[in-house]
């Protein structure tokens, strides 16, 4: 059969039926908006109403403002500004953690792609295998081996297992292999550099990119770490946000009806702590989108 | 430009002179300057990796006085009347998780990606990847009010399902497909933009081949994209298994709302988090984390050694 003859033969019917499985993609992409967008949405609305309104209104109607006030009151002052506190502590630990994950990784994986050592290959080969493992398989574990030291309950309890991140030495090392000619390295190194120099003055000064990337994998990850400081951190000053979470949570009458009292926790004052826990990630992924979507197939080769 | 005169001086150079200059960076008789560079690196590796797994192979094969206790922990935790039901209510909920996030995922991934229209392309991917800030306590705190008949956005749809409140939604038949929906909500939009990614690298010659032979987009998706894509459903698959067998925050915070509803042994982690921090006995918690850590390592293990997705040369 000629090409044509195959073409003028099957374009009659597919018109009819690209249109149709047009209209069925259409409404599959539509019900996954409105399954990713409606909670989001939903919570912008809540946090604006009264614990009545919240539930005889319309779920998307606007509240009003000072209900929004009060909610926010509530919020900041639940257990005397005890959520200010969270949220500083999770600032810390995320803050703490990026800046040693940056010290660590980014020679970590530079050294990894541009020299040659004898534990190259089994310290390659661990940072895959650690990297595909997920975080939480290893909390216990340090939890046990911290706790048989006396270090738990402490900032560096969360910060330094934190700070173990081989997915950014592996972004490190991947960006370090691919975009930077090793003859420029050896140019610099011929021109008297020492290997210091090497990677401070013309290895790093490229980096930019993968630098940030690492940066935002690492807070965003740290700060919506749960488990880890749930385990590590037994007091409440110490808690991060997401871990305070749960406090609030406690604190809710509506979904735990032996807590209501004076420090009371109304449900759109529960939704409103959710969108404070989440803001900095959120602030960080919106400005982020563009280089956010490079980056993250840059984590494996191309096909 | 500034390279080319750099390297003829390079060739010019004694030859003695050239081995450190081709990026070995040994200078003779030193430690070689990678060692330098990754000895933070592998500082906090030996202190929050190796040192704390081998802590717990220690205390999984101990009593709590320290002396052997051979496969005893395993025996005890295995035979422990919690242990199974939590093996049962993973293994569920990662059957229903895994088949919903592969079937949904692909077919998101491919329908966006045949979307001509470049912001509409753009801003899907950004709507479904944006839940992915929202995640651990947070995403499930939302998903409580979701579920919650009566504060629900989509009440008329959780009425329309046969629920009239919180503890009828969640009936423990319901949990595995609760979490699989929450954990979908949060991390499917991630993988969406990385089937993208690995779909814009199919060669567009391919494609256009396929058409010109009188393929439709369905055969071409069929026959030529998803096999290119398998290595990348694999790594999803092989991730979000690992990932889901750690099930933890979900069955946490879910027990905690409902007034013990869901228990508070519901999972795998949750039990060696009782152990724990109920029991005091660490040898048994040990147990169960490194049954776990176990489970990770060999498909993290066999997925870098014979997966071929990753570089290592």
């Amino acid at each position: 059969m000629t090409m044509t003859a195959l073409l003028s033969e099957r374009r009659r019917r597919p018109a009819l039926r690209a249109w149709g499985g047009r209209s069925v993609a259409g409404i599959v992409l539509l019900v996954f908006v409105l399954f990713f967008l409606i909670p989001m949405v939903w919570l912008l609305f809540a946090v604006t109403k009264s614990s009545r309104a919240l539930i005889v209104t319309d779920p998307f109607s606007p509240g009003s403002w000072s209900d929004f006030a009060a909610n926010w009151n509530q919020l900041f002052g639940f257990q005397d500004g005890a959520v200010t506190a969270w949220m500083g502590n999770s600032a810390l630990y995320a803050g703490g953690a990026l800046l040693i994950t940056l010290l660590v990784s980014i020679p970590a994986g530079y050294a990894l792609a541009l020299t040659e050592f004898r534990l190259r290959n089994p310290l390659l080969v661990m940072t895959l295998v650690v990297m595909l493992i997920p975080g939480t398989a290893l909390v216990l574990p340090v939890f046990l081996e911290l706790n048989s030291v006396g270090l738990i309950g402490t900032p560096l309890s969360v910060i330094l297992p934190m700070s173990f991140f081989p997915f950014g030495v592996y972004l490190t090392y991947i960006y370090f292999s691919t975009s930077i000619p090793r003859d420029l390295l050896a140019a610099a190194r011929i021109d008297g550099c020492t290997e210091l120099q090497v990677f401070t003055r013309i290895a790093l000064p490229l980096a930019t990119p993968v630098v940030a990337l690492v940066a935002f994998f690492s807070f965003v990850q740290n700060w919506n770490n749960f488990f880890l400081p749930f385990i590590m951190l037994p007091s409440s000053d110490g808690y991060p946000i997401q871990v305070g979470l749960t406090s609030l949570l406690a604190a809710t009458p509506a979904f735990n009806p032996s807590s209501a009292g004076s420090d009371s926790i109304q449900l759109p004052t529960l939704a409103l702590g959710t969108i404070v826990s989440i803001l900095p990630v959120l602030i960080v992924f919106l400005f982020s989108q563009r280089f956010l979507v490079a980056g993250m197939t840059a984590g494996g080769t191309k096909e | 430009m500034t390279l080319a005169p750099l390297s003829d001086q390079l060739a010019a150079d004694a030859p003695g002179r050239r081995r450190p200059a081709r990026g070995s960076g040994r200078a003779p008789g030193r430690v070689p300057i990678g060692y330098v560079f990754v000895s933070l690196y592998a500082l906090l590796a030996l202190a929050f990796g190796i040192v704390p797994s081998l802590y717990a192979v220690l205390l999984a094969f101990t009593n709590p006085t320290g002396g052997f206790a051979g496969v005893d922990n395993f025996v005890k935790v295995v035979g422990d009347f919690r242990f199974w039901p939590a093996v049962l209510h993973v293994t569920i909920y990662l059957i229903i998780w895994l088949t919903g996030l592969v079937i949904f995922v692909v077919a998101l991934a491919l329908i966006v990606h045949a979307v001509r229209v470049r912001w509409a392309s753009t801003t899907l991917r950004f709507v479904y990847y944006l839940p992915g800030a929202l995640a651990g306590a947070s995403s499930v705190l939302l998903w409580l009010f979701v579920l919650d008949p009566t504060a629900s956005p989509v009440t008329g749809l959780l009425r329309l399902m046969g629920f009239n409140s919180f503890v009828q939604v969640i009936q423990p038949g319901n949990l595995p497909t609760i979490f699989a929906i929450i954990a979908f909500w949060t991390g499917a939009g991630g993988w969406i933009v990385i089937m993208y990614g690995a779909l814009n690298n199919i060669s567009t010659d391919v494609i256009e081949a396929a058409r010109i032979d009188g393929a439709n987009t369905v055969q071409i998706a069929f026959s030529i994209q998803l096999p290119m894509l398998r290595k990348w459903i694999a790594y999803m698959g092989v991730m979000s298994l690992a990932a889901g067998t750690q099930l933890f925050v979900e069955p946490q915070l879910l027990s905690q709302a409902s007034n013990a509803v869901v228990p508070n042994d519901y999972s795998l982690n949750q039990l060696a988090y009782q152990y724990a921090f109920q029991q005091n006995d660490f040898n048994g918690a040990a147990a169960i984390s490194l049954i776990l850590l176990v489970v990770a390592l060999l498909l993290s293990w066999v997925f870098v050694t014979r997966g071929g997705l990753f570089e290592r040369e």
